[in-house]
């Protein structure tokens, strides 16, 4: 069995922008994966050209074991897309939106209704599927829209893409939504989905990939991301305005910052001996720092330091 | 092949459903026609003589601009298609851009083949007697459906690389203001002879003087196939575009 996902050298240019340089990916089937990364960081471009939308100047990519250029009708076939902004129509039905698209995806009429009741079922939508999807909640929307992406027999979608899938919701919904990706993740789907929450990408994936300038920056488990790049992070409270400048002077451009609380969090491994190293350096008359705290570290935290070198490092 | 056809009826049902359930634009669509005609026929009709009574004269005309101004709406749905990426779902369940425009064209030209009989009863109420035999009825619907279908795919076409909604409802101006360098308000010799050339040429010319004449039983000479020839003239171009045009902004 081919990979779900297999991408290499994946590059695209808008302009004079090099949006993704020399991309490449790996996702075994059946597994969920997270592209994290910032807005501008090459993401839905990713996804546009794993879903056949786009095509890479550079570089090939396999989806469901077909070539995304070469072999479109096959990949799309065997995926289904939701995008950022929910693609259903506000004056259908939510019934009425899902027979469009089981129609299209070449279902008969008695079968395209029958799947229609049962994906309004699987997410919960039967009683508000024979509503104006305009009363929809955000999180009803993209649930619709979702189901929307499934319309062909179950089982035929293989890999399922979801591009920032929970951007503007509030948290009953995304965390609504967190479970019907859980659900098609245990149906055996390969899910792929991008985000900006590390949170979602923590909570969701199997694998992550840190994207950063077009390329991975880093990749690998929610754990080994941690462990590797800020197993844990110092947070140091200033005692005055001051004592902050001196300090975020002497902090590397990885740790977080806070002027409301005078807080800064810098990564460490959380060793005795390296959080009195670092205390020592960053306060080195010992007047500076007021209290301290020591965390677990949080993808976030993964996301900085990454992002502030911007460097290319694998796991 | 019948992939095609069960995704463009597919489409075009979709598309009759949303515009049934945006009144207000079609609401619009049939009362400026209806408006358009008022004026004409109490405001203005008197001072101007056409040899028979202004509103036998000016309907045809009244049918070409609602057709034509109904259609161009079809640039702003496909636009809006575009921009709401509702497209790329489309796209993700194989469809193609000719499906997909052709539901478009389908779903106008069945709102607009409504709006027209409307309008025509409209004109039925303040006064308009066609005598048209059977067969002239039929070329007279035949030759506006065939326009509706053009301009309809035109506009389309034009859709596809509007990028705001603005932008997608300015060919509805466009198609609004071609009727009036026409035969459809005023005979073009009462026209400054500079514009006679562009008037007597332009593709709606021929289509309102074979409407008047088979509505009113009269000899249309070989305008039916010139305006057919436009109309032709018209899809090809515009099928050829926006298949280009389709490929082109979804790369």
């Amino acid at each position: 069995m081919p990979p779900a996902i297999e991408a290499t050298g994946l590059t695209k240019t808008y302009g004079d922008v090099r949006v993704l340089d020399a991309l490449d990916l790996h996702v075994p089937r059946g597994t969920v994966f997270a592209l994290l990364g910032p807005n501008g960081a090459g993401k839905t471009t990713t996804v546009r050209i794993l879903s056949t939308l786009t095509t890479p100047d550079a570089g090939h990519a396999r989806v469901a074991g077909h070539d995304v250029v070469t072999a479109r009708s096959r990949v799309r076939r065997a995926i289904s897309l939701t995008g950022q902004f929910a693609a259903v129509d506000e004056t259908q039905t939510g019934a009425e939106n899902l027979w469009t698209a089981a129609r299209l995806s070449g279902l008969s009429r008695p079968a395209a209704a029958r799947r229609a009741a049962e994906l309004l079922d699987r997410f919960g939508l039967t009683e508000a599927g024979g509503r104006l999807t305009k009363t929809y909640s955000g999180g009803m929307r993209r649930r619709l829209d979702l189901a929307a992406g499934l319309v062909r027999d179950p089982g035929a979608t293989q890999v399922m893409f979801l591009d920032e899938p929970t951007t503007g919701l509030d948290p009953r919904s995304r965390r609504e939504l967190w479970q019907a990706v859980r659900e098609l993740s245990d149906a055996g789907t390969t899910v792929f989905l991008t985000t900006q929450y590390l949170e979602e990408a923590d909570r969701l994936a199997d694998r992550i990939a840190v994207l950063g300038l077009g390329r991975t920056l880093a990749e690998g488990t929610p754990a080994e991301l941690k462990a590797r790049y800020a197993a844990h992070r110092l947070d140091v409270v200033a005692s005055d305005e001051q004592s902050y400048v001196r300090l975020t002077e002497r902090t590397s451009p990885a740790a977080t910052r806070d002027p409301e609380t005078r807080t800064l969090g810098v990564p460490t491994d959380g060793s005795a001996a390296h959080v009195r190293e670092l205390l020592d350096t960053l306060d080195p008359g010992r007047r500076d720092i007021a209290r301290f705290g020591l965390h677990t570290a949080t993808l976030d935290d993964v996301f900085l330091t990454l992002t502030a070198d911007k460097e290319p490092s694998r796991v | 092949m019948s992939d095609t056809l069960t995704a463009a009826s597919t489409l075009a049902g979709r598309g009759i459903r949303l515009s049934r359930r945006n009144l207000d634009a079609v609401i619009t669509s049939m009362m400026l026609p209806i408006m358009l005609m008022l004026v004409f026929v109490y405001f203005f009709g008197g001072a101007i003589d056409t040899g028979t009574r202004y509103v036998t004269y000016v309907v045809p005309g009244v049918l070409v601009l609602c057709a034509g101004f109904g259609a161009a709406s079809t640039a702003l749905s496909v636009s809006e298609d575009m921009r709401l990426g509702v497209v790329d779902r489309f796209r993700t369940l194989d469809i193609g851009g000719t499906p997909f425009l052709a539901g478009h064209v389908a779903a106008a030209v069945t709102r607009n083949a409504l709006s027209t009989t409307l309008v025509l009863g409209a004109a039925f109420v303040i006064g308009f007697r066609p005598s048209a035999s059977p067969g002239g009825w039929l070329a007279a619907i035949g030759l506006l459906l065939a326009y509706i279908t053009a301009v309809s795919w035109l506009s389309a076409a034009i859709g596809l690389v509007t990028r705001t909604a603005e932008a997608a409802g300015a060919v509805t101006f466009f198609m609004m203001f071609l009727p009036y360098p026409s035969s459809a308000f005023v005979p073009i010799e009462t026209m400054p002879s500079w514009l006679h050339g562009f008037a007597e040429h332009q593709p709606v010319t021929p289509l309102i003087e074979s409407m008047r004449g088979l509505l009113l039983d009269q000899p249309v000479g070989d305008s039916p196939w010139i305006a057919l020839g436009w109309c032709a003239g018209l899809l090809t171009l515009a099928v050829t575009a926006s298949g280009f045009l389709f490929r082109l902004r979804t790369r």
